[in-house]
């Protein structure tokens, strides 16, 4: 029973936990936490991946646990098969990243119970077959992620950032409860099999996507809900940044597929419409926020917001190609989100590594403290470049292949009959295009002004590579984006049982297509082979550097830069990573920031230094949180009175209330 | 026999678009020198240039890293795939279908990232303007370039170039309005990423000004020559795109025969000339625009490309 397997899985996760606490404080407990946690998840993926492989039929199973009169159900089949693969992927190589990476943590009971804890839970939502299940585990995982994010709890920023994750984290559980409590209808069946075998009225299968997409979007960082999640994920420890930025954001959209796709039937196309809008839009808001951050680790964070929004552009399309009968566009367009979420949490688990590992090295991760790193740290700076080259969608690596898939299922968009739809899914590819553009740019800062030019601390003059358990994991991954990237066709086989379980359809098997290509529609409308043109770049760059070397003189000298004749020995000549993202701030800013310009200069004669201050805001939390907390604590603020009155006043409050809901109870009848 | 000779198609214009991008980037230069009452260098002084950058001794900055050597093969190499890969005399050549329209943007953009991170790397203020600058123009024309993708998927229905041009040829689009704007927002597109005016001037020698050269300001010797070179596959790259396009008029289609393939060879070089001597003219008509102009520019390429989509979303016929 491979159902059953899994679980035995979430039981270690669970049993390793509760070993934390016993041996975390001694030297070997980290190595024995990490250790274990490493040979579960590796289990984990066996599972999933021959359960996809083997593309066997989905399994269930029913423990008594929980409510007596429903017990507890779990169920393993494609989507979940797949899901697991992508968590215990990121957990595993996390688990190896922080073999080394855990070592230096300076309160390692902080988090060593929470983790397995955390990596079991997160199985386990995928795993979950009633609502009761799914939502206990969400909440579990929710949990176990924030205590860690609050690990360094002396910082007031990460405390700030876990009240703010907790807050949310709660309303989009509340959301989830609701859209269940919608689907589960009158009759109350909580378990996932009634619901599908009985989809809810339409009206009712509106509310319940919409609140599931609040709930589950809150978790997965869609714009304006994504707020939280630049606070939360970099105040955790690296390997845990990874985790939760690169896999937990897809239990987020695991969590929204299972009810779009699988629990509400077929709902109507303008659901479609809506994923798609917000897709574009948290896409392009979540590359440009991220242009505007210094610290290493937030950026990556914010990037996380568009790359969610690229496979809600994918999620869209494929309802809204579902809705209207076009099955074979669906299964490209699911196809091309599954692609992503599988390529996103591996470079953005890459990257958090890379982030890790120069904050081992430096003590730093503001990037304008950084600069040099390729010389101090060759190793990280080649596997974090591999991370950067692939989260831009450069060819030949992966994460090209699965925004191709995108734009391919985009230029199908004609066929879909409804209007709004049509204006809308170009719209939607345009932000695609920008915000791919603008993703290059951001790794061009993020890669140029942290390890390119020169030393701009001490911290970053004095760095070391980092110890083989975090090269070996980012090694690891960096091979993954480029396999993922030259044999696209295998990974999408993988995925084809995953689409015909969700849309009826799957993609025209691609593995043995000639030459390895894909392709996804037919031969003529389209095709890419990764795998050549890497061979042509190969090619055509060894024949170049012959050419070069049979011909030219190979005379070299080594001097101080030249920079125009006026080179300044000072490092802080350099661009930094505020002046690298002015153009775009400047291109951008009337509309999508919200940003404060400041220029303090000394007055001629004066001998103090200039200062100039820009303060970027992020809108959402001027036009959205900002009133809703004043309107709270408004709210609360005239409720304060109540607290202060005198015994007749209560119990003239009291009769009232009662005379009230007597009139109201009469009326009713 | 077949394969060899399908292979021979394919390697003739592979060799091609290299051995004439320095006369294209020569060609330029002359009708520029002439259009502005200069003389001018000889047409093929582009490739006495490259020649010449071999043989001088490379100067580099102390803390160069591989980065910095490597960048300008890669940026050589990716640009000289994605050029090869556009269909010039001949459709449905060899490997025509590794790569379509998509992939040769995306391609472009693996040549950008090289080199901006190539101007980072010595860390200079220069180097990072430069990086910067373009990073942000890239950042807007990548958009209106997908768009124009968009449009000619919905009107030819593919997004193999090859696929395109010879629907192109065979059968009678007319006259459309969608396509004579993405032709418009091409054109835009295919400006600003060559660097020349008005959005940056291959000539300048005013360093606040420099884009492209400030990214490659630190380069010297056989380094030089490699992006001297890119640079100049790079322009014959996107006139053959535009060429490939929006007159694949004359190219080799269905029919095979030598006189064919002579045909198409002679009108691409045609095609190659006219553009090479058209772009001078159009870049000596205006002045070049301050860099927060730029948006100004690209957006309304990225306009008339939009507009052109949503014009064929509406109907098919414009």
């Amino acid at each position: 029973m491979p159902a059953l397997a899994g679980l035995w899985c979430v039981v270690g996760f669970f049993a390793t936990g509760v070993v934390a606490i016993v041996s975390g404080r001694r030297p070997a407990g980290t190595p024995l936490v990490y250790g274990a946690t490493l040979i579960l998840c590796l289990g984990a993926l066996v599972l999933g991946l021959l359960h996809l492989l083997s593309g066997a039929a989905a399994t269930s199973a029913r423990l008594p646990l929980g409510l007596p009169w429903i017990g507890a159900h779990f169920r393993l089949d494609a989507l979940a098969a797949f899901f697991l693969v992508v968590v215990n992927l990121g957990g595993a190589l996390a688990s190896l990243c922080a073999l080394g990476y855990g070592r230096h943590e300076p309160a390692p009971l902080r988090v060593l119970p929470y983790y397995p804890v955390f990596v079991g839970a997160m199985n386990l939502v995928i795993l979950a077959d009633d609502a009761f299940v799914f939502l206990a585990s969400w909440e579990f995982m929710s949990l176990a992620s924030w205590a860690i994010v609050v690990a360094h709890h002396r910082e007031p920023a990460n405390v700030r950032a876990g009240y703010i994750y907790l807050v949310m984290a709660s309303f989009g559980t509340l959301s989830l409860l609701l859209a269940f409590g919608a689907l589960a209808g009158p009759a109350g069946e909580y378990s996932f099999a009634a619901m599908r075998a009985a989809p809810p009225a339409p009206t009712l299968a509106v509310i319940a996507s919409v609140l599931a997409l609040i709930g589950a979007g809150s978790k997965a960082g869609i714009v304006p809900l994504h707020v939280w999640l630049p606070l939360a994920h970099p105040a955790a420890p690296s390997h845990v940044s990874a985790l939760l930025s690169g896999v937990m954001t897809k239990i987020g959209v695991y969590g929204l597929m299972r009810v779009l796709f699988d629990l509400v039937g077929v709902p109507t196309p303008w659901i479609g419409l809506v994923v798609l809008a917000i897709g574009g839009i948290t896409a392009a808001v979540g590359v440009l926020y991220a242009l505007m951050q210094h610290d290493l680790k937030r950026l990556l964070a914010y990037h996380t917001v568009e790359n969610i929004g690229i496979i809600f552009i994918g999620l869209g399309l494929a309802l809204a190609f579902r809705a209207d009968g076009i099955g074979w566009a669906a299964a490209l367009a699911l196809t091309a989100a599954l692609f992503h979420v599988f390529n996103h949490s591996v470079f953005k688990s890459l990257l958090f590594f890379g982030a890790g590992a120069v904050l081992t090295a430096t003590n730093e991760s503001d990037m304008e403290r950084l600069g040099g790193l390729i010389h101090r740290m060759p190793h990280t700076a080649f596997a974090f470049l591999i991370g950067c080259m692939a989260i831009s969608a450069l060819p030949p690596l992966n994460g090209f292949v699965s925004e191709w898939l995108t734009f391919q299922a985009i230029l199908v968009s004609p066929q879909l009959p409804q209007w709004g739809l049509k204006l809308v899914v170009p719209a939607a590819g345009a932000l695609l295009a920008l915000s791919a553009a603008l993703a290059a740019a951001c790794f061009v800062k993020a890669f140029g002004v942290t390890f390119l030019g020169r030393a701009r601390t001490g911290a970053a003059r004095s760095a070391r590579e980092v110890d083989g358990w975090q090269r070996s994991a980012m090694f690891i991954l960096a091979a993954i984006c480029v396999l993922a990237g030259v044999l696209p066709g295998f990974v999408i086989d993988t995925l084809a049982p995953v689409t015909s379980a969700l849309v009826g359809e799957a993609m025209p098997p691609q593995a043995f297509l000639p030459w390895l290509s894909i392709v996804p529609i037919t031969a003529s409308r389209s095709s890419y082979n990764g795998l050549l043109i890497l061979a042509f770049l190969a090619g055509s760059a060894t024949v170049t550097a012959m050419i070069i070397h049979r011909f030219a003189t190979r005379a070299t000298r080594r001097s101080d830069a030249w920079d125009c004749g006026f080179p300044l020995a000072a490092p802080s000549t350099q661009y930094t990573g505020s002046s690298f993202a002015m153009p775009i701030r400047r291109v951008f800013g009337g509309s999508v920031f919200y940003v404060r310009e400041s220029l303090d200069m000394p007055k001629p004669g004066e001998m103090r230094a200039g200062h100039f201050h820009v303060r970027v805001f992020d809108p959402a939390w001027r036009a959205l949180y900002g009133p809703l907390a004043r309107a709270v604590l408004h709210t609360a603020g005239t409720l304060n009175r109540l607290q202060f009155l005198t015994i007749r006043r209560y119990l003239t409050l009291v009769f009232g209330g009662l005379i009230l809901l007597l009139v109201v109870v009469a009326a009713w009848r | 026999m077949a394969l060899i000779l399908e292979f021979a198609g394919q390697a003739v214009q592979t060799v091609l678009v290299v051995a004439i991008a320095p006369l294209i980037l020569g060609i330029t230069r002359k009708v520029k020198a002439r259009v502005l009452r200069r003389i001018g260098p000889p047409v093929l002084q582009t490739y006495f240039d490259i020649w010449k950058l071999m043989h001088k001794e490379m100067v580099l900055a102390h803390n160069a890293s591989w980065i910095y050597r490597v960048a300008p093969y890669l940026v050589f190499a990716v640009t000289w795939v994605a050029a090869a890969l556009v269909p010039t005399y001949c459709t449905d050549l060899l490997f025509s279908w590794s790569a379509d329209l998509i992939v040769i943007v995306a391609l472009m953009g693996t040549a950008r990232f090289a080199l901006a991170l190539a101007g980072m790397d010595v860390g200079t203020a220069f180097g990072g303007i430069g990086s910067s600058r373009e990073m942000m123009i890239a950042s807007l024309a990548e958009p209106a370039m997908l768009l124009i993708v968009f449009t000619l998927a919905l009107v030819a229905g593919t997004t193999q170039l090859s696929a395109i041009a010879a629907l192109f040829t065979n059968t009678p689009v007319g006259l459309r309005v969608s396509l004579g704007l993405a032709l418009l927002a091409l054109i835009c597109v295919a400006i600003a990423e060559n660097a020349r005016i008005p959005i940056d001037n291959p000539a300048t020698h005013l360093e606040l000004t420099m884009v492209h050269e400030a990214m490659v300001l630190e380069y010297s010797g056989r380094h030089l020559a490699m992006i001297e070179a890119a640079a100049a596959v790079k322009l014959v790259l996107y006139f053959s795109l535009i060429a490939c396009l929006f007159v694949p008029f004359g190219m080799a289609t269905e029919e095979r025969s030598l006189s064919a393939l002579a045909v198409g060879l002679l009108a691409y070089l045609a095609k190659m000339t006219v553009l090479a001597a058209l772009l001078p003219i159009g870049e000596a008509s205006v002045a070049k625009m301050r860099v927060f102009r730029y948006p100004i520019f690209l957006g309304s390429a990225f306009a008339a490309a939009a507009l052109a989509v949503f014009l064929l979303f509406v109907s098919r016929g414009f």
